[in-house]
């Protein structure tokens, strides 16, 4: 009697970028033609990108690895026995032993990939829904106090301690409380948040009900970016089959407390990816930013105490309240605990997604992990954090990954993008960039930051244009501590820093330009 | 007014009227109003904000602070080119250059076939794969120009 083979073909956006929808398609009439039986399970990806399409097929126990597959590949594999396990050119081994995955420490990410993403079964089978079942039986201060004992901070990317939040939301009084997830994912360089909704939702769906019930919020928003079409998709059928489970609702599970959920749909706005603009995105309104007392825990969404935070921060909370706070304290080092998802992107041979303790040099990660860059010319010049962090020089590249080490060399972890760029890169253009993404995505409620960006471009232009290069030069720094120090929120207040970091370590390119025609 | 303009209005009644109960409903109903029209016609301002028991300035406010809402019909399909970092790292600004040459036309224009409408986003997640841009919700990663060809054809 024949078996049914179980392959593994991503649905995760990047792979289906890519063709794994032929992929699939092209397996699944293969084995129809040669009677082969087969189960196609389209699991979320394992962030290892450079390989995808990645299919994966279960031998005994084992995960082994093709790719990068293209659906002309197929006919191929199947002539080499890869429903057995058999060698081919695209053999990788077996999944969990190639070295960029079997490096890595996944906490957070221990699921992604591995399992059918919208499968209750598949997620309680690999863990899932221990921690809420912990939660459960703990006091709302005692699950408080496990999250501020973790050492978690923000991964969104202030990095501000999120047992804090919480512990502000649990002492205010209110008869309407909430739990806001900000997936507004917008850094150029960053797919982590997108990777969790479409790969595991349901461990941000626990982390928000742990949440609400740690804090008396019964109700919760998961905010999410228009451009991730897949992600709200995946994540609305998760939070259904989750409710039809009994893990929202009225009664979560028999606890006697409530707990619902639901996804909002972004409109392309950047700057709503701050909590307080996204709040009055949350509202109806537009997504201006608001000022600050009071602070979101205690006049949050509707006014109400609200829980706001990022994807990545309330997906770390299972397995906190599952193995411990002192189990995720463990790793990492100083101040910055547990695991940092590096998301490694741009110009660079092996991009894709890092999970590490907190600590390695940047160094090791551009090249040991990302092998250096695609094109294979030197890596000039690296943003981390998004577009609102500092370009960082080779100069600088042994510093460790870690939130107060990039600190002290004017760069941030932000939310973990690295957008890696070589030696042919334009540092004038990147500043430029800096300056006009800020003009096209600041709310306009602060001047620096409205006026400042746009002023920002054109004396930028005029730099370039050779026009008063010294009086111009002066002038954009001290424009750039205008809107440091003046701006409402961290667009105005950060979009400087590429500018800064330009300046400062690449001068060379921030000049006079001998070509013609002038910019701008 | 048309009676065409008229079915607009009764449609956008009930697709406000189908969410005004929920908490913070202008963005919902806003969606549900670009998924069945492509845009939100002018007309279903006045609408909207009568059932919300807004002003018209302040629906007008909303439509057009946010980016993905449109006040006019796209062509048959959108074309949305990343110009964020790391595809501009793997050359976007080219393809970008080769994309409005191709389709003649400039950022937010659509093409004078009516085919295909050409937009700027920041940032499809797709970045370890760049450069990227998505047709309608389809994403595709490491465009070439001849990439992009076959994506339009």
């Amino acid at each position: 009697m024949a078996v049914t083979t179980k392959i593994f073909v991503p649905s995760d956006t990047t792979a289906r970028s890519l063709g794994a929808d032929a992929v699939a398609a092209a397996v699944a009439s293969e084995a129809a033609r040669r009677g082969a039986k087969v189960e196609i399970v389209r699991n979320g990806s394992r962030g290892l990108y450079w390989l995808e399409p990645l299919v994966e097929v279960l031998v005994g126990n084992e995960r082994i690895a093709y790719g990068p597959v293209a659906a002309a590949d197929v006919p191929a594999l199947f002539d080499a026995g890869f429903l057995t396990g058999g060698k081919h050119a695209l053999t990788l081994g077996p999944t969990e032993k190639i070295d960029y995955l079997a490096r890595q420490t996944r906490l957070t990410f221990a699921r992604v990939g591995v399992i059918d993403p919208v499968s209750l079964d598949d997620y309680r089978a690999h863990g899932g829904y221990r921690g809420l079942a912990n939660a459960l039986k703990m006091s709302g201060a005692d699950i408080v106090a496990a999250v501020t004992d973790s050492g978690l901070r923000g991964r969104g990317g202030a990095a501000f301690p999120t047992g804090i939040k919480w512990k502000t939301v649990l002492g205010t009084n209110a008869d309407q409380k909430y739990v806001v997830c900000n997936a507004d994912e917008g850094d150029s360089g960053t797919f982590a948040d997108r990777m969790i909704l479409e790969s595991d939702p349901f461990v941000l769906i626990e982390g928000m009900t742990i949440a609400g019930i740690a804090v008396g919020a019964t109700r919760g928003f998961i905010y999410i970016r228009a451009e991730y079409p897949q992600g709200i998709k995946t994540t609305r059928e998760a939070i259904e089959r989750a409710k039809a489970a009994g893990f929202l609702g009225d009664n979560v599970q028999g606890s006697g407390k409530a707990f619902h959920l639901e996804v909002r749909e972004a409109a392309g706005a950047y700057i709503c990816g701050e909590e307080t603009s996204l709040l009055e995105s949350l509202e109806g309104k537009r997504g201006m930013v608001r000022y600050r007392p009071p602070l979101p825990a205690i006049k949050g969404l509707f006014g109400k105490p609200t829980i706001i935070n990022n994807v990545l921060s309330l997906a770390s909370v299972p397995i906190i309240l599952d193995k411990g706070a002192a189990f995720y304290k463990n790793f990492g080092v100083g101040r910055s605990r547990g695991t940092i998802t590096i998301q490694l992107a741009g110009n660079v041979k092996r991009g894709g997604l890092i999970e590490l303790a907190f600590g390695l040099p940047l160094k090791e990660i551009l090249y040991d992990f990302g092998g250096g860059s695609a094109s294979g010319r030197p890596i000039r010049a690296v943003q981390a954090g998004g577009p609102l962090g500092a370009y960082v020089h080779p100069s600088q590249f042994g510093t460790p990954f870690d939130y107060e080490q990039f600190a002290a060399v004017g760069a941030m972890v932000g939310h973990g993008g690295l957008v890696v760029f070589d030696d042919t890169v334009d540092m004038g253009e990147q500043a430029r960039f800096a300056m006009e993404f800020c003009a096209i995505e600041s709310c306009g409620k602060c001047t620096p930051c409205r006026i400042g960006a746009v002023r920002g471009v054109e004396v930028i232009d005029r730099i370039r244009n050779g026009e008063n290069e010294t009086g111009n030069l002066a002038l954009l720094r001290d424009l750039c501590d205008t809107m440091v120090t003046g701006s409402l929120c961290a667009l105005g207040g950060m979009a400087p820093f590429p500018v800064l970091s330009v300046l400062n370590h690449f001068p060379e390119d921030l000049k006079a330009r001998t070509s013609w025609p002038p910019v701008g | 007014m048309s009676q065409g303009q008229s079915q607009h209005e009764d449609e956008i009644r009930r697709l406000a009227e189908a969410r005004a109960s929920e908490p913070g409903a202008l963005l919902p109903i806003l969606h549900a109003i670009q998924d069945r029209f492509g845009y939100v016609p002018e007309e279903g301002v006045p609408v909207v904000a009568e059932v919300l028991n807004l002003s018209r300035a302040e629906v007008h406010g909303v439509v057009t602070f946010y980016h993905f809402f449109r006040t006019h019909a796209p062509g048959k399909k959108t074309l949305y080119i990343c110009r964020a970092e790391a595809c501009q790292s793997m050359g976007s600004r080219a393809l970008e250059t080769y994309a409005r040459k191709k389709l003649n036309v400039d950022f937010h224009e659509t093409t004078a076939d009516g085919r295909v409408s050409l937009e700027p986003v920041y940032c499809l997640g797709n970045c370890a794969c760049s450069p990227a841009v998505m047709l309608d919700e389809t994403v595709y990663g490491r465009v070439t120009p001849q990439r992009l060809d076959e994506i339009l054809s």
